[in-house]
């Protein structure tokens, strides 16, 4: 391999990565593992077992002070209020026009103190947009990026693999905790990106590998992003970039839920107008009938376009979530995509694509 | 499979892509590095019997779950077979990229295209 870009960001788990024969690709300005023995049986070992990722990439903005929750409150789509200490909140930060700035989960660690996790590739474009907007406020802004690295571990025997490593009762889905794990203290989240169980693990880089080496002795597997990208599309889990833009509001994009207009957020009165009027297209999920790959960028026939699409290892065909002209994006309704030049044809599924056997 | 290897009775094009020629015939496929590359494949949908292919053009396409890759013509021709094996197993491309994992046969519009291609050694060399 050519040497790497030295203005790629590496993560403290390189060493980790290299010892379990990860395939390195640059990824928003770092350089991440794409896969390490294969998209797919990572993908089934997060599906069945457990799995981990390396999400160091991610970035963290600190706020806290006597206003924080007023300021956040001003800037995240959702309503801060309802946020109680030890939780999580999902959220979108938007624009006056309603444009998606990202799409951010939000702890509150301590009364007037919130961790909020920011995509890599948006990082510092959402720590210059919470600083522009902070006159007024009493908080102080901290950008901690470089004190996490940051594990997701997640699948269904996740949180008994975690718990057999630490030293009290993991936080439930959406809560987050001080713990020990393997030895090391850690902020421990009940969150992720799979749509399976399991935590998000934000702890100091210099130790980061010390908890990784514990988890793969207790048999978790590596699991790349390329396997994060398969397991969130087959939940319908936006993507920043894809499905997610400055070009499109949270209504069109099916966020409606984590937004609370009434609580006066930057871009609440477009979303407002949107909700109110209806947006114009929408945001749909559909499967491939028969052969094919969708693709980001594919054109839907008839008006729209493809954000995200991939090949399914849980459903073992083409999957996609595409915006489409709000009139055809109800369930069963029928599309057809366009992949370079074969209109292939698909349908509009309700969402999540992929439900887990009861 | 697990290890590189690039067999001597095959001629190479630098695209990745190897040729078996026999006479005025030839299969194609693409080469370890390729599917190595590319990773676990997918989906191979087989350009029809027929169809015209030229050298170092793209004709077709092979998927895997996270890409999708053209495949170069190695030499000119017309498709005569494709292997159908592939609709149902794409992942033969990786498990025997020179052998079942094969892609085409062609008939070849002029064989003398085949002194253009490299052979195993100068193809492997180029890859480091």
């Amino acid at each position: 391999m050519p040497s790497a870009d030295t203005a790629l960001r590496q993560s403290p788990l390189r060493a980790q990565h290299e010892a379990a024969g990860a395939r390195l690709v640059p990824f928003a300005g770092w350089e991440m593992p794409v896969q390490y023995e294969g998209i797919r049986a990572e993908h089934t070992a997060v599906r069945t077992r457990a799995g981990m990722f390396d999400v160091s990439h991610m970035g963290q903005i600190e706020t806290r002070g006597p206003d924080a929750e007023r300021f956040l409150q001003r800037l995240l789509s959702n309503d801060l209020r309802r946020l109680v200490e030890g939780g999580a909140q999902y959220s979108v930060l938007c624009r006056e026009d309603g444009g998606v700035l990202d799409d951010l989960f939000t702890y509150r660690l301590a009364d007037c103190r919130y961790l909020t996790v920011t995509n890599a590739a948006n990082h510092e474009r959402d720590l210059a947009w919470f600083q522009s907007h902070a006159d007024g406020y009493n908080v102080d802004l901290l950008d901690r990026r470089d004190e996490f690295a940051m594990l997701a571990v997640q699948g269904p025997q996740a949180r008994e693999v975690l718990g057999s490593l630490t030293d009290a009762l993991l936080p439930s889905r959406f809560h987050c905790a001080d713990r020990t794990v393997a030895g090391v203290p850690m902020l421990v989240c009940g969150t992720g990106y799979t749509g399976e169980d399991g935590a998000e693990l934000l702890l100091e880089p210099a130790r980061a590998g010390e908890v990784w080496d514990a988890l793969l002795a207790a048999g978790v597997t590596p699991a790349g992003l390329g396997a994060r990208d398969t397991l969130r599309l087959e939940v319908c889990f936006h993507l920043y970039g894809n499905d997610l833009s400055e070009d499109r509001g949270p209504i069109e994009a099916g966020l409606g839920w984590c937004c609370k207009e009434e609580t006066g957020f930057i871009g609440s009165e477009a979303v407002a107008a949107v909700r109110s009027d209806g947006p114009t297209e929408k945001l749909a999920a559909f499967t491939i009938e028969g052969a094919g790959i969708p693709r980001q960028g594919n054109p839907v026939v008839g008006g729209g376009v493809v954000t995200s699409g991939t090949f399914s290892p849980s459903l073992q065909c083409g999957i996609g979530m595409a915006y489409v002209p709000a009139a055809h994006a109800a369930p069963g309704t029928s599309l057809r995509i366009d992949v370079r030049g074969t209109e292939r044809p698909a349908v509009v599924q309700s969402k999540p694509l992929y439900k887990k056997e009861p | 499979v697990a290890d590189p290897s690039y067999p001597d009775d095959l001629l190479y094009h630098p695209e990745h892509d190897w040729a078996r020629v026999d006479g005025d015939e030839a299969t194609f496929g693409i080469t370890w590095f390729a599917q190595d590359s590319l990773g676990e494949v997918v989906f191979f949908d087989p350009p029809a019997v027929g169809t015209t292919v030229s050298k170092d053009a793209p004709y077709t396409e092979v998927e895997s779950v996270k890409a999708v890759s053209d495949v170069i013509s190695p030499l000119s021709g017309e498709i005569v077979a494709v292997n159908d094996l592939l609709a149902d197993s794409p992942e033969t491309i990786n498990e025997d990229p020179y052998g079942d994992g094969w892609l085409v046969k062609v008939k070849l519009s002029d064989p003398s295209e085949q002194n253009a291609l490299l052979d195993a050694a100068a193809y492997e060399s180029g890859l480091s």
